[in-house]
């Protein structure tokens, strides 16, 4: 039987190739098919999800609620010193200096990565600004939004610190972060679903010993990863339950 | 509880004596002086069904001027501000008991007697169907909104 492995989409592009390497690496560690799928958005994936199609799934803190609360997955593993913390830059020459001097009417640029989009209207909060006092444009890749504040049709843009850090010299130069999330709990996580529930400890402790191995030092390697540490069931309920304290 | 020391205060202060719902009192010291919370920054913790700090982030330490050390195991009231009525907290327990979440501006005390402002939501962390304890979570709310729940409080 083939299980079905997907990404949460907000996946820097840059790994892409990392993905299919750690697929192909877990299929021989614990002797499994699995079929990699990478949707380009996140509804695509919600879709999936909800049709039951997804057995093992790197996600995004938003929809952990869904899948552990929801679709019965358990959780596995978290990358090692990566907590999603979220970034709202401006154009450098933007006369705006703190976030309490942004106005009614601010435009926002963003993806529809969830997490960091909510992280970012949270900090938004202190210039009382919210969705009914901010015009939205989506975009489909941070490069996008980058994009919009240097050619100023955006006055603030919502970044996942990691891919912001990862933008271009060339566009770093011309944008200025105006503040960071230092939220340390929330974080993307590997979960399995029910039918792959029977190998979840087993694929617990090949992803711990990940470091300790050449093999799965070049996979980690191919992910930006130091490595995994193990998550339980109770610290996925408590990061869900500080989701939902934020989510309107 | 013990009550707050004059030797923790930073600068002129002025007493307060607080009387908790579980029949517990305390002397508390104010000052003036308030300490915003950083943007970007998430204030959590956890308690038990009895209101009992059960775990706290670094935020938290921060912001409150305790210790963690000092913290665990203490009434969460322990940030309680004489300034805050208790009307303001009205609701808080059947809405919480009820597996809804309470949101609401408040004024927390910290050890250093100075203060701080917050929008503070609880949720009850429920288990197996069941509430284990409850998950509060507070963030920076804007100068126009602390202003409208000063005014609001001072009416209550």
């Amino acid at each position: 039987m083939t299980h079905n492995f997907s990404v949460s989409p907000d996946f820097n592009p840059s790994h892409i190739s990392g993905w299919y390497i750690f697929n192909t690496w877990l299929q021989r560690t614990i002797n499994e098919e699995i079929h990699l799928e990478l949707y380009n958005d996140f509804e695509s994936q919600r879709k999936a999800i909800a049709d039951d199609q997804l057995d093992l799934i790197y996600a995004n803190p938003y929809d952990a609620a869904l899948l552990v609360r929801d679709k019965g997955f358990t959780p596995i593993a978290r990358p090692n010193n990566k907590s999603d913390e979220a970034i709202i830059a401006v154009n450098k020459e933007s006369s705006i200096i703190n976030i309490e001097d942004l106005t009614d009417g601010t435009r926002i640029s963003s993806t529809d990565d969830p997490d960091v989009r909510m992280m970012c209207m949270i900090m938004l909060e202190p210039a009382g600004l919210d969705k009914t006092n901010t015009t939205l444009s989506q975009r489909d890749a941070y490069v996008l939004v980058a994009k919009d504040l240097l050619k100023n049709e955006a006055d603030v843009g919502f970044f996942l610190e990691e891919t912001y850090n990862d933008l271009s010299e060339i566009t770093l130069k011309q944008l200025r972060p105006l503040v960071q999330s230092q939220i340390h709990v929330i974080h993307h996580l590997l979960l399995a679903g029910p039918k792959l529930a029977v190998k979840r400890d087993e694929i617990q402790a090949s992803l711990l010993s990940m470091p300790n191995n050449e093999k799965g030092q070049g996979v980690l390697k191919s992910l930006n990863f130091e490595g995994w540490s193990a998550v339980d069931q109770e610290e996925t309920e408590f990061m869900i339950d500080l989701m939902d304290t934020l989510t309107e | 509880m013990k009550d707050m020391n004059p030797d923790d205060i930073s600068g002129e202060y002025r007493e307060h004596t607080l009387n908790y719902h579980d029949d517990a009192q305390r002397k508390v010291l104010t000052t003036e002086i308030e300490t915003p919370l950083p943007d970007g920054r998430l204030i959590v913790s956890r308690t038990d069904l009895n209101g009992i700090i059960t775990d706290v982030n670094q935020s938290f330490v921060e912001m409150s001027a305790y210790q963690k050390k000092e913290l665990i195991g203490m009434p969460h009231y322990i940030l309680r501000h004489p300034d805050m009525p208790a009307a303001a907290f009205q609701g808080l327990w059947e809405t919480i008991q009820n597996r809804e979440k309470w949101h609401g501006y408040v004024k927390n005390l910290r050890k250093d007697g100075g203060f701080y402002w917050v929008y503070a939501t609880v949720i009850a962390n429920v288990r197996n169907d069941e509430i284990v304890g409850f998950t509060s979570v507070r963030r920076k709310p804007s100068r126009t909104k602390v202003a409208e729940a000063e005014a609001l409080y001072q009416t209550l």
